[in-house]
């Protein structure tokens, strides 16, 4: 008896020691998204499995599957399985195969994963990264293998401007084209003093500093500005505070969970009757919406597409996405099916021959077309795509909220530097 | 000054929420010694039940808040019974690791179940309203949260200080030998303290999820935040953890006032003094 009890003490002294350890070891593994993914995501599409290589048309696609950013990357992954099922995965008769990679939206792991798709699968054209951290990570590895690559979502700066590449495009959106073509916008329509909030990441910064720039070049003033950390749990103690400040409105930039809590926290402190909310499209998305709830109601977004868009294009987008899949498409929907034509089109150009970097590249360039969120071409400068922005205003429709284009600022370039 | 109270009733509001999420976690290292890691899954179980009965099932918020900790209170009472109990004598490495371990299974069913969207909890039409104090407007819920808060607290305490049950457990906190050798069944106590651990983990996430919304890797977030309140307060004291969450909750309220952008360091800074002044916590038993 006695001996145990010593021993349980010596237990007890150790404890303290272990507790610190312990803590560690969980911030460690927690703040890396890495160790909470586990599992590695390796799809193949069926239909394409058949064929020689001669004739198959390999496209990597590199998403995150698993992790916070999961249900983006099925949602673009979704979308272009959607495109290339309408072209029946056939290119200038040859068959195009897609490999799918699991990014984790981890740039370590997303860097193995190319590796394995150029030296294993000798991908011909890649595409994808959510993560703006993933794009960069690959940007050299990409560059100097001379792989055309397509960034379908990923929209940090500077992947077009200082980390340009002649083999990098980018067909989904910059962080500049999202903030600037509101801030112009806001200081006609909103008022002359406007309030920032945005998650403390390279892209909330480089949102909400491209509105700023924007706005104050129209004439407004900002009156104040707040970063929360990405992930914040509680914006009571934020938003009390902007409830004590003079402004006509709220320029908000938050995404996923943030942006589900900051809308619904802004209405429930009472901002939402003192000042306009305004932010991305990311603040009132598709698929946050139905958990928002009627909070987002008044919330005016710049975007580059809405499921709302009434265009020909955009309606028959939209109901082939609900025939396939059940479900309403969400913007990253949309990034994958154009990513998805913008390759074939550019294949089709090439007669089927993806054996010369340059010209696929070059074709790249000069894809155009009308998608459903209006016409698209490249900067050939820039590499970047030029588009419509809209202006979007949330509106209550049979108890549900939806999105309502108001106002279109036509092709939108991002100045590239 | 009305903006510093009512800053002060966010602080209070956040960091009862704290101390609602992290008494379980207090009480099981309190009694067992097993710091569980797997508690912040426990917690996350709780709110997706919560999503699942009021968004499908029963619409209800209070039919959730009553069953969905029971549900994770069983997963406790499996968890305790096949997994944790043959590790008692193995000492603590292994327990951090099997419930680091289960931590990990319970994300993967977790997303497995409920996929990776975000999704929240609906209050109760009577709190979903907004009331005034101090000249600002406040959430209905949050006020809520307090006074649940204070429920929760003197709950506990009133069983730990006057109840024949609340004796056992202090003196299992003492000496858990000296208690065997009295006749309690110690492992019944162990069990027993366990499922109310989960039952308190469940109770945590119903309450909070309205507030901190349900996503995936939420319980990693929470935790860091519970073992943050469970190391500050000293560890396995109720008291000590309900100071530690609201002077958690208040320091961190306020620091996200007068400076935003260090939050997230000062809370650590905190914890770091804290721990540099009193190596136990605040209400810690001296270590050996």
């Amino acid at each position: 008896m006695r001996i145990f009890t010593k021993g349980w003490m010596d237990v007890k002294r150790r404890l303290s020691k272990m507790f610190s350890f312990i803590l560690v070891l969980t911030l460690l593994a927690a703040c890396g998204n890495s160790a909470i993914n586990t599992s590695s995501n390796e799809e193949r599409n069926e239909a394409s499995q058949q064929g020689e290589s001669a004739e198959t048309i390999k496209i990597g696609s590199i998403l995150p599957f698993s992790g916070v950013y999961a249900s983006l990357g099925k949602d673009l992954s979704d979308g272009m399985k959607l495109y290339f099922d309408s072209i029946n995965w056939k290119v200038e008769g040859k068959k195009i195969e897609l490999i799918e990679e699991d990014t984790e939206a981890d740039p370590q792991v997303a860097l193995r994963k190319l590796r394995k798709l150029m030296d294993q699968d000798n991908i011909d054209i890649l595409n994808g990264a959510v993560s703006t951290a993933v794009a960069y990570a690959i940007r050299d590895e990409v560059d100097s293998k001379k792989l055309p690559y397509l960034t379908s979502h990923a929209g940090g700066n500077d992947l077009t401007r200082g980390k340009r590449s002649d083999y990098i495009w980018r067909s989904s959106f910059s962080s500049w084209q999202i903030g600037h073509s509101m801030g112009e916008w806001a200081f006609e329509n909103v008022g002359d003093k406007m309030y920032i909030a945005a998650a403390d990441y390279a892209f909330g910064r480089e949102v909400s500093a491209a509105f700023i720039e924007a706005y104050k070049n129209a004439g407004g003033e900002i009156v104040g500005e707040v970063y929360p950390p990405l992930g914040n749990n509680d914006y009571s103690s934020y938003l009390t505070t902007i409830g004590g400040v003079e402004a006509d409105g709220v320029y908000g930039f938050f995404a996923g969970s943030d942006a589900v809590r900051f809308v619904q926290q802004f209405k429930q402190f009472g901002l939402k009757e003192k000042f306009k909310l305004v932010g991305s499209g990311w603040l009132v998305a598709e698929d946050l919406r139905e958990t928002i709830g009627n909070a987002a109601e008044g919330t005016f977004a710049s975007t580059f597409w809405d499921y709302n868009l009434e265009t020909e294009e955009n309606q028959a987008f939209v109901k082939a996405y609900e025939e396939a899949y059940n479900r309403r498409p969400t913007i990253e929907s949309l990034e994958g099916y154009d990513a998805a034509r913008i390759i074939a089109e550019a294949i089709t150009v090439t007669k089927g021959d993806v054996s010369d970097s340059e010209k696929l590249v070059e074709a790249i360039a000069n894809v155009s077309f009308t998608s459903p969120r209006g016409e698209i071409s490249f900067d050939k400068e820039t590499h970047h795509v030029i588009q419509n922005m809209y202006i979007s205003e949330t509106v209550l429709s049979e108890g549900k909220t939806e999105n309502k284009i108001i106002d279109t600022i036509e092709k939108v370039q991002d100045p590239g530097k | 000054m009305d903006l510093i109270g009512a800053q002060l009733v966010n602080g209070v509001s956040y960091g009862l929420l704290l101390f609602i999420i992290t008494c379980g976690l207090s009480l099981v290292f309190g009694i067992l010694g097993v710091l569980n890691l797997a508690h912040g899954s426990m917690y996350m179980f709780g709110a997706y039940i919560a999503y699942s009965l009021t968004a499908t099932y029963t619409q209800s918020f209070w039919i959730a808040l009553l069953i969905s900790p029971i549900c994770v209170a069983l997963l406790a009472l499996v968890v305790e019974l096949i997994l944790l109990r043959p590790t008692y004598q193995l000492g603590h490495l292994s327990q951090v690791l099997l419930t680091f371990g289960l931590a990990y299974v319970f994300h993967d069913i977790a997303s497995y179940i409920w996929g990776s969207n975000v999704l929240t909890i609906q209050v109760p039409p009577v709190f979903s309203g907004s009331i005034s104090v101090f000249g600002q407007v406040f959430p209905a819920y949050r006020i809520v949260v307090i006074v649940i808060g204070i429920i929760i607290a003197a709950l506990l305490w009133f069983i730990q200080a006057k109840t024949r049950w609340g004796a056992i457990i202090r003196a299992g906190l003492n000496d858990k030998e000296m208690v065997s050798a009295l006749g309690v069944n110690i492992k019944l106590v162990f069990t027993i303290v366990f499922i109310v651990g989960g039952l308190l983990a469940g109770f945590g996430g119903v309450i909070a999820g309205p507030i901190l919304g349900i996503y995936p890797s939420m319980e990693f977030q929470t935790l860091i935040l519970a073992l943050v309140v469970l190391v500050i307060g000293g560890l396995g004291s109720i008291a000590g953890t309900l100071v530690a969450g609201l002077l958690v909750g208040v320091f961190e309220t306020f620091s996200r006032f007068l400076f935003p952008e260090l939050s997230m360091f000062l809370i650590f800074g905190l914890m770091v003094m804290v721990l540099v002044v009193k190596p136990n916590g605040l209400f810690g038993k001296k270590v050996a």
